[in-house]
């Protein structure tokens, strides 16, 4: 009994983690490319949640004496190639934020050239 | 007298206490010198200062560090039409007087960097900062095939090839504009020479000489450096 309630917890909170990610996928809140390792590790959770037998299957196939030993270190290692990737689209975030803050400073001085310019232009043509 | 025209850049942050005495005397020392002051997202009035002491001013919207800064002034000299670029400390640390002849040997190097433990001046170092700096000289110098023995300064001039390459790819990491903009040059095949000069103790604040600041210093130096080394080689895009 305690563990088709587990089991079924399991399940819905797959379930929970898919409906989450692809509703945040429908309203555009988050890109396919960062999506698609929280969608694995929804359809993982869920195939374990559904089928425990896979999940004892593959730890014993890995050397590994409890299963659920083998659930923390997916999700561990899922995790952190999640953060990695983060880290790394923020330094590429920087890196053009970079650029666009120096075209904006040499924008900004050109303009302020040119209608510096302009005004001086328009003084002339006044005194004229 | 310099080959082509040069820009005078100095990066700038919050310096308005010091940065129009240094734009005087850049003045006087290279008369008709286009000096531009690159403003690193100061919050003080380091760019309206400049600008009435007679400073090309280019503003940054926010801090970018001088490694930011000095990549937008070769930027600026790359668009202005300027071959040489040298790099000034706004805190008057760099005396303008040695410019001219850093100009000159820029005809036998791409990067000439003003030294200062290379006999003149009275500039020292202790400990492991000590250790860091002797420790970068004797790696860069290998990679750079003549002697150098300061590659920390940030008193440089950049010839025509240099310049192309440090608008697009100089490095804006803690300590990146001075051991891997060097790094990158001479991988790119830029050759880099130094010649001594005097410098000046900073007008704002000494060197720290805390041995913890100064242990992490050697540490960030050797990760800057090793990550320098193993990083992709940098060309210029060709145009």
């Amino acid at each position: 009994m305690t563990s088709f309630s587990s089991q079924l917890f399991a399940i819905l909170s797959a379930v929970l983690i898919l409906v989450i990610v692809i509703e945040f996928l429908r309203r555009r809140l988050l890109r396919e490319r960062h999506a698609i390792w929280w969608v694995l590790a929804g359809v993982l959770a869920l195939i374990g949640g559904i089928f425990p037998g896979i999940v004892a299957w593959a730890a014993s196939l890995l050397g590994i004496e409890t299963p659920i030993n083998l659930v923390f270190f997916v999700s561990v290692s899922i995790l952190f190639l999640v953060c990695l990737q983060s880290s790394s689209e923020l330094t590429r975030m920087e890196n053009r934020i970079r650029v666009l803050a120096e075209q904006n400073a040499l924008v900004s001085l050109r303009i302020q050239k040119l209608e510096a310019l302009r005004d001086s232009d328009r003084d002339t043509c006044e005194n004229e | 007298m310099p080959q082509g025209r040069t820009l005078i850049v100095m990066p700038a942050l919050n310096e308005e206490a010091s940065v129009s005495a240094v734009i005087d005397e850049v003045g006087v020392a290279l008369p008709g010198w286009t000096r531009l002051v690159v403003d690193d997202g100061s919050t003080d009035h380091t760019a309206s200062v400049a600008r009435a002491s007679g400073a090309e001013v280019i503003s940054l919207p926010f801090n970018l560090g001088v490694g930011g800064a000095m990549r937008l002034g070769f930027k600026y000299a790359l668009e202005h039409g300027y071959d040489n670029v040298v790099q000034i400390d706004a805190d008057g640390q760099h005396d303008p007087n040695q410019v001219p002849s850093m100009i000159a040997e820029l005809s036998n190097a791409d990067v000439v960097i003003g030294a200062r433990f290379a006999g003149t001046g009275e500039y020292s170092a202790r400990g492991p900062r000590k250790w860091a700096m002797v420790l970068l000289a004797r790696v860069i110098s290998r990679s750079a095939r003549t002697r150098l023995t300061d590659t920390t300064s940030g008193f440089k001039a950049s010839g025509p090839k240099a310049v192309r390459l440090f608008a697009e790819h100089y490095p804006a990491e803690y300590l990146g504009d001075t051991i891997e903009a060097l790094v990158i040059a001479t991988r790119a095949g830029c050759v880099v020479r130094q010649i001594p000069t005097a410098m000046r103790a900073r007008s704002g604040g000494t060197p720290s000489h805390n041995p913890f600041k100064a242990a992490a210093y050697l540490g960030r130096a050797t990760m800057a450096l090793t990550f320098a080394y193993i990083g992709p080689v940098r060309t210029t895009r060709a145009s």
